[in-house]
């Protein structure tokens, strides 16, 4: 700068202070649009409970049930799918659960709170597809070994039919189990769990 | 010209530099003599966004971005508004012709080595156009609101989920919801709304990087660099000839052959045999059932077929996604990875050539392998394929400085 008189250091530091200011006026608007992107205040209401009747669920079948607009299925196993169970445990990534994708109350080996009835939320902890039930015993796509589970079309992860993740496939973990509480024999509710179990 | 029209334009050009614009890009800009075949696709892109930006408002006045109205209002397009068909075919085409052509546009910047410096900064800008043109292609493809529409955007949402720590609330802050929902839709649609005309501007600083580092050419040879004087000025390169009317014409040449070829699709095979519009997506989305099978548009298979290659490592997907966008993101160092003395393909030596060929294999592989189904055989592949894609940009500055390359003619050769 040429001009007399003029104190070039006091201009470096105004024109910064001025930046620095300005800078962070524009961080403060940018608050309200990014947040406004964050689910509203209906949306995050809108995940209340539901119940599901299994009255007339039959052995081997599945039930699809709505909730927080994602699938829960609901599978009535039959014996032979649960003795079938603890001999995938060697080809699993967690036969135990330790992964916390489960209410305290699941985490056993059939991974629900009556044996015959598995609870899970039918979303693939890859990324987010919803897995097809495959409950025959070793088809001819899936190999001798499959004793019924879960096959994700999307990325071919695999599940047993206690929602376990195979090793070897691209889910991480185990599918997650939500809270639920039996109302009665033939009602459960998903998404609650009363405290209890 | 009258004394007239001279009048009124020196009234303008007093006011607004219109003859002078003119003159510098267009009847004065002088591009190189020896352009072929493989220069019709930049005036091309330019085309598919005009057509796509056209089509897209005119849908934009039937279509309805509400989860519960979007799929009734496309088929309310096809079927009840006159020429709604014509409207949204050109656009589900267009989407497809738009990336064709800019794959080969690329390509073309590969073979010329126009990514070369003094050309570095023009190379990055048209990544980041490419990648502006994916997010459009991206959230456009919920718009229809088909099986294939939600749980592509499912996937490829959950993608940010994948981000250690801060994943799952980035992804629910994408959604604005916890799954995909009428919030994330009425979003999509106003971002593929606004993007298109970010690529517009991106696609002018393209050009004003272009215009003035100068057209690279099949030689890759810089004529600006050349001797000087040619039949319409003495300091203009004596290779270079006016874009108006040698280029224009020529283009308009381009353009024609390809209209004729966007008709064909467009009027005798609009979904391209479940390519550019998939079967699964002529059923409304339903949020409790994937498909049996769920891909990708073809454009985007090569990065998804990446995706499906890498296992997951520490319990997370993240490396997979890592991968992903890093094949996209690689792009941008590529003018300091080709060390070779020479920019054009035709005087590099067989090392690089070989590469060129490996790369472009390995990418129509994995375009065609994320396609597939999953399976142990592909998924070895899709790893084999992604490996390739990778060694041709890494280890670019050992083959391209070992190649024996031809030596470079002085001028252009016609």
């Amino acid at each position: 700068m040429s001009a007399q008189g003029v104190n070039t250091d006091r201009r470096r530091v105004l024109v910064a202070a001025t930046s620095v200011a300005g800078a962070v006026g524009a961080g403060f608007a940018l608050v309200p649009f990014v947040a406004s992107m964050n689910p509203s205040a209906r949306a995050r209401a809108a995940g209340a409970p539901v119940e599901a009747d299994i009255s007339k669920l039959e052995p081997g079948a599945l039930l699809r049930v709505k909730w927080r607009g994602k699938p829960v299925w609901v599978v009535r196993r039959t014996p032979q799918m649960l003795e079938a169970l603890s001999s995938n445990d060697p080809k699993l990534v967690d036969p135990t659960s330790e992964v916390e994708h489960q209410p305290s109350y699941c985490k056993n080996p059939t991974r629900s709170i009556k044996p015959e009835y598995l609870v899970a939320i039918g979303i693939c902890t890859h990324l987010g597809c919803s897995p097809t039930y495959r409950p025959e015993f070793a088809p001819e796509d899936l190999g001798p070994d499959w004793k019924g589970g879960f096959h994700c079309p999307c990325h071919g992860s695999r599940f047993d039919l206690a929602a376990r993740v195979f090793k070897n496939v691209p889910a991480p973990t185990n599918l997650w189990i939500p809270k639920h509480v039996y109302l009665n024999d033939t009602t459960i509710l998903i998404g609650e769990d009363r405290g209890t179990a | 010209m009258s004394a007239e029209k001279t009048e009124n334009l020196s009234w303008i050009d007093k006011r607004f530099p219109l003859t002078e614009t003119w003159r510098a890009h267009l009847s004065e800009y002088f591009a190189p003599k020896n352009l072929n075949f493989w220069s019709f696709f930049g005036s091309l892109a330019i085309l598919t966004l005009v057509i796509q930006i056209v089509t897209g408002i005119w849908l934009a006045m039937n279509y309805k971005p509400d989860a519960t109205l979007a799929f009734g209002s496309v088929e309310y397009i096809m079927r009840d508004v006159d020429w709604g068909w014509l409207i949204r075919y050109m656009h589900s085409t267009g989407a497809s012709a738009f990336f064709i052509v800019i794959y080969l546009h690329m390509f073309r910047a590969l073979l010329w080595g126009s990514y070369r410096k003094p050309r570095e900064l023009l190379w990055m800008i048209g990544v980041v156009i490419y990648l502006a043109m994916m997010a459009t292609a991206f959230f456009g493809y919920l718009l229809p609101w088909g099986q294939m529409s939600y749980w592509g955007a499912q996937v490829i949402v959950n993608l940010f989920a994948a981000v250690p720590v801060v994943g799952d609330d980035l992804s629910v802050w994408v959604r604005g919801d916890y799954v995909i929902s009428d919030a994330t839709l009425n979003r999509f649609f106003a971002f593929h709304f606004l993007l298109p005309f970010v690529l517009v501007g991106l696609v002018f600083l393209h050009i004003v990087a272009l215009h003035h580092v100068g057209s690279n050419n099949p030689d890759g040879i810089e004529i600006k660099e050349g001797p000087k004087g040619n039949r319409w000025s003495d300091k203009a390169p004596a290779d270079g000839i006016p874009f108006h009317p040698y280029y224009t014409v020529k283009d308009l040449m381009g353009v024609v052959v390809f209209l004729a070829l966007f008709a064909l699709v467009l009027f005798f095979m609009p979904t391209f045999g479940g390519l550019f519009l998939e079967a699964p997506n002529f059923q409304p989305a339903n949020p409790m059932q994937t498909p049996p099978h769920i891909a990708p548009v073809w454009y985007f298979t090569p990065f998804y077929a990446m995706l499906r290659a890498i296992p997951p490592m520490w319990g997370s997907q993240f490396p997979g996604v890592v991968v992903m966008f890093a094949a996209i993101l690689i792009m941008f160092a590529l003018p300091w990875l080709d060390r070779s003395p020479v920019k054009s393909m035709r005087y590099k030596g067989p090392l690089f050539k070989g590469a060129l060929a490996i790369f472009a294999v390995s990418f129509v592989a994995l375009a065609w392998l994320g396609i597939q189904p999953a399976s142990d055989l592909y998924t070895l592949l899709s790893q084999i394929f992604t490996g390739l894609y990778f060694a041709f940009f890494i280890l670019m500055p050992i083959y391209s400085s070992i190649d024996k390359t031809k030596p470079v003619p002085e001028r252009v050769t016609s």
